[in-house]
């Protein structure tokens, strides 16, 4: 048995799971130390189930601890940005383009150093060690606690990012240092971004860890535990310590994998309502797909795997104008319960609208006896519209696919969507996160450039497909499980023939023991 | 003389994903470094076309390569001025000018960058009126200015001299050199003089790049409707005439590799159910829109897919179903539209059965 976790902003939900059936849920107020917010609710999930603590093989977290961190520039080191590879790139030094604010609390020391290599492979320069011992002096002098290592096409050699990590390790043995290759993707300034946020988050992540950790000896549960990554896959606590930032917006690929294994369902597309409003996205083998943009963290540019989701005007506090043509896109928000019909307000909501036309009952149900037959079915028809058009957006072909409603909104949704096969209504949707924690697999994945000088495409796809599953194996897939989902592969334009761009990702089962 | 301000380089990073008709890479990174440009050597002259003094040495300059590389291996910011240097010690003359030669996508931003640092004006013109892929397709080489001598340097501080009989061979070699330069490299070329680039360059690109953005821009703080504002914007230059020719959904992208190429189609399914749906060839950039078998616009006319909402471009691997999208059919100034040019640029040159048929008002 496993029980997923996920700590919100708000609250932080558990779910206690056996194979896909979930046993018992429940949520709990997240606090400020988070442990004891953990602790609360996995007390409440084991009572409601009467599972002994000794029966959970593993634990899976899913956190938005450190995104807030950075949106609230709160609890983050200093770092010395250093970076290899000139006289490439010293056009943009480190930080370039960030929000004032943030490069003053991460203290803006950046450093840039001579060495590198090319998109394939080739030494252009070797690393200058000397500058790397000096910069070691530096962050000594300086008191920095921790660092960031980005060298350019890092994810196709990543040499002289491990060998300026053990430069500065002998030197300022305590110093916690991120590597860029093991962090992003091609794109060089956003990958040195995520690094450095990382750095800045090297003394939280252990604080983080190691509360998750004090929290399952508490209660007795001595399972491995993991914690999910944006992709949705899960990554060993060690890990997590070193690259906290992998776990930025991990909660809606896990909401929208918990929707999935609700509804059993590998390809749909998800509708998450909510009070203001409704996210699509859409499902392929069971991940989200990911967004092709540029990912904004706390004002910073990243390429982060998002998942891609389109967000739209349409919730349970919608306010209904034109007789029911015009839903939103303005809500009455969290004052729901305050200024819609049924809760005694005087503003018309979607929600007083499912009331009017007998669907739910929530609140007095008279306050709403008034409003016109017309329009309570020309305010139906326009919230279907709605939700049925933002699917049709989000899907990737005209092929009708089974559409999976979760939220506290969802009951806005009574009727059949034409660009839906089926829509499904899953138990136990508000804590599709923790379930989508509890199910996720471990994963492995490839994002780089290939030069295909004197090798050919066949080849240097199988090696990448190779490299890929290895990955997967190596954090923790069970052999024999892994299976390469997902495959990309863009020549690059403007250079016709030489190199091509392979993204490669594998995922497998967790091997519990 | 106007001089180009902090606003005008964001509005042109957008005006120029809009004149590279899906293509001519992000300007995302060029933005950054022609701001710290400004930043770092003062302001920038902008030159109207017909300003320019006969006997100006102007030269053109821009960058070539993947942009996929340029994300990643970042320029030093030298070497367009090493390619500048190394121009002018092969024809034993001093620049005194920088022309683009092209305004759509991040090479709008490398000739700012130059002039900024190399402390000369920006001519307002380009070669290309747009983006095009390779460095024959030039108003400048249409009319006879020789593409050689070609200054290519890259980030180590190596710098190449390409000198050919014609520009389609000058593009072959200097691509070659572009990948064992590791895949970017950043050239100066086209040498002429005012008196020429009067007579063969596409007048007001610059300004009409930044003019898009800043019309994009104000219709939003406005909330003025994006789409009008830009054909209303487009009537007033030498483009003139910018015309909806398809309005729906995206229903369907298909990309494949083809000699190294990245080429695609991708159909529009019109929200007025009476047309048919609308499909658009791409290589690199869009090349040619057909209902069935009409053509609604044909390269070198411009065919730019905007968001519906906001009217703001959307680049060739942004493309993807479900998106609702206006496509914009821009003509180009008659500079680009004579027999000379279409030989070199027009829809042959693309492999396009179709003859040029430009776009109706």
């Amino acid at each position: 048995m496993r029980i997923g976790i996920d700590v919100g902003g708000t609250n932080t939900d558990a779910a206690l799971m056996d194979g896909p059936v979930v046993l018992g849920a429940c949520k709990s107020p997240t606090t400020s130390d988070v442990s004891s917010g953990i602790v609360a609710v996995l007390k409440q999930v084991l009572a409601m189930t009467g599972v002994p603590a000794s029966a959970i093989r593993a634990v899976m977290i899913g956190t938005t601890h450190f995104t807030n961190a950075v949106v609230e520039r709160k609890r983050l080191l200093e770092v010395a940005a250093v970076r290899l590879r000139l006289p490439a790139t010293k056009a943009l030094p480190p930080m370039t383009d960030w929000p004032r604010d943030l490069a003053d609390t991460l203290g803006r020391h950046t450093f840039m150093v001579h060495g590198g290599n090319e998109f394939d492979g080739r030494q252009i320069a070797p690393l200058d060690e000397a500058e790397i011992v000096r910069i070691a002096g530096e962050i000594r002098r300086r008191g920095l606690r921790a660092a960031s290592i980005t060298s350019v096409f890092s994810p196709v050699t990543p040499d002289m990012e491990l060998r300026a990590a053990e430069i500065l390790r002998d030197i300022v043995p305590d110093l916690s240092i991120s590597l860029s290759h093991e962090i992003g993707r091609v794109g060089f300034l956003e990958r040195e971004n995520a690094s450095v946020m990382n750095a800045s988050l090297a003394d939280l992540s252990r604080k983080v860890v190691s509360s998750f950790r004090n929290a399952l000896k508490e209660l007795s549960i001595h399972a491995p535990f993991y914690i999910s990554q944006n992709d949705g896959t899960l990554m060993v606590p060690d890990y997590v310590e070193r690259y906290p930032v992998l776990t930025f917006a991990s909660g809606p690929t896990n909401s929208m994998r918990g929707a999935a294994t609700l509804a059993g369902e590998k390809d749909a597309m998800v509708i998450d309502i909510g009070g203001t409003t409704s996210d699509v996205g859409m499902l392929m083998n069971g991940f989200p797909r990911e967004s092709a943009v540029a990912v904004d963290i706390g004002g910073v540019r990243t390429n982060f795997r998002m998942p891609d989701v389109l967000a739209v005007g349409l919730g349970g506090g919608s306010i209904v104008r034109d007789e029911g043509d015009r839903i939103g896109p303005d809500s009455v928000g969290y004052e729901i319960t305050s200024r819609s019909l049924v809760f005694g307000g005087d503003t018309m909501t979607a929600t007083d609208i499912v009331v009017a036309a007998g669907l739910e009952d929530i609140g007095d149900r008279s306050r709403v006896a008034h409003i016109p037959a017309r329009t309570i079915e020309k305010a139906l028809d326009t919230i279907h519209k709605l939700a049925d058009s933002a699917v049709d957006r989000m899907k990737t072909s005209a092929d009708p696919l089974p559409v999976i409603l979760v939220g506290g909104g969802s009951i806005l949704i009574s009727r059949d969507l034409p660009s839906a096969s089926k829509v499904i209504r899953p138990e136990n949707a508000p804590v599709a996160n923790a379930i989508g924690a509890a199910i996720a697999q471990v994963g492995g994945e490839i994002d780089r450039i290939f030069s295909l000088e004197g090798t050919s495409r066949d080849i240097v796809l199988g090696g990448a497909k190779d490299e890929a599953s290895e990955r997967a194996l190596k954090a923790g897939a069970q052999e024999g499980t892994v299976k390469v989902i997902d495959i990309e592969e863009v020549p690059l334009a403007y250079l016709p023939g030489s190199a091509t761009r392979i993204r490669v990702k594998a995922v497998g089962d967790l091997a519990v023991k | 003389m106007a001089y180009i301000t902090n606003q005008d380089i964001e509005d042109l990073s957008v005006g120029a994903a809009l004149l590279g008709t899906g293509g001519g890479g992000d300007p995302y990174i060029g933005k950054l470094m022609a701001r710290a440009a400004l930043e770092k050597y003062g302001q920038v002259d902008l030159l109207p076309l017909d300003k320019v003094p006969d006997g100006m040495n102007l030269v053109a300059c821009g960058a070539m390569g993947a942009p996929t590389i340029l994300i990643e291996k970042m320029p030093s910011g030298d070497e367009i001025g090493l390619a500048l240097r190394t121009y002018e010690r092969r024809t034993g003359r001093k620049v005194d000018a920088i022309i683009p030669f092209e305004a759509g996508g991040i090479n709008s931003m490398m000739p700012i960058m130059l002039a900024a640092e190399a402390r000369l004006p920006v001519i307002d013109a380009d070669g290309m009126g747009r983006a095009f892929p390779q460095l024959e397709m030039e108003t400048f080489n249409v009319y006879g200015v020789p593409a050689s001598p070609v200054a290519l340097a890259d980030e180590q501080g190596n710098a190449v001299i390409v000198e050919t009989k014609d520009a389609a061979k000058a593009e072959f070699l200097a691509r070659g050199v572009t990948i064992r330069m590791g895949g970017q490299s950043y050239l100066v070329n086209y040498g002429m003089d005012g008196a020429t680039a009067r007579r063969v360059s596409v007048p007001g690109t610059m300004s009409l790049a930044i003019g898009i953005g800043r019309t994009l821009r104000e219709a939003a703080a406005g909330h003025r409707d994006p789409l009008d504002a830009l054909i209303s914007f487009f009537r007033t230059t030498h483009y003139e005439t910018a015309r909806v020719i398809a309005s729906g959904k995206v229903v369907d992208v298909s990309r494949r590799e083809q000699n190294g190429w990245s080429v695609g189609v991708v159909t529009i399914e019109p929200f007025d159910a009476s047309r048919r749906p609308v499909t658009i060839q791409i290589q690199n950039e869009n090349l040619i829109a057909e209902e069935d078998d009409k053509v609604l616009a044909i390269v070198p006319d411009l065919i730019c897919v905007l968001e519906a909402d906001t009217a703001m471009p959307i680049t060739t691997e942004r493309l993807r179903y479900g998106q609702r999208v206006n496509v914009l059919g821009i003509k180009v100034p008659p500079i680009m539209r004579t027999p000379e040019a279409l030989d070199v640029f027009g829809p042959a040159a693309f492999g396009l059965k179709k003859p040029y048929a430009p776009l109706e008002a």
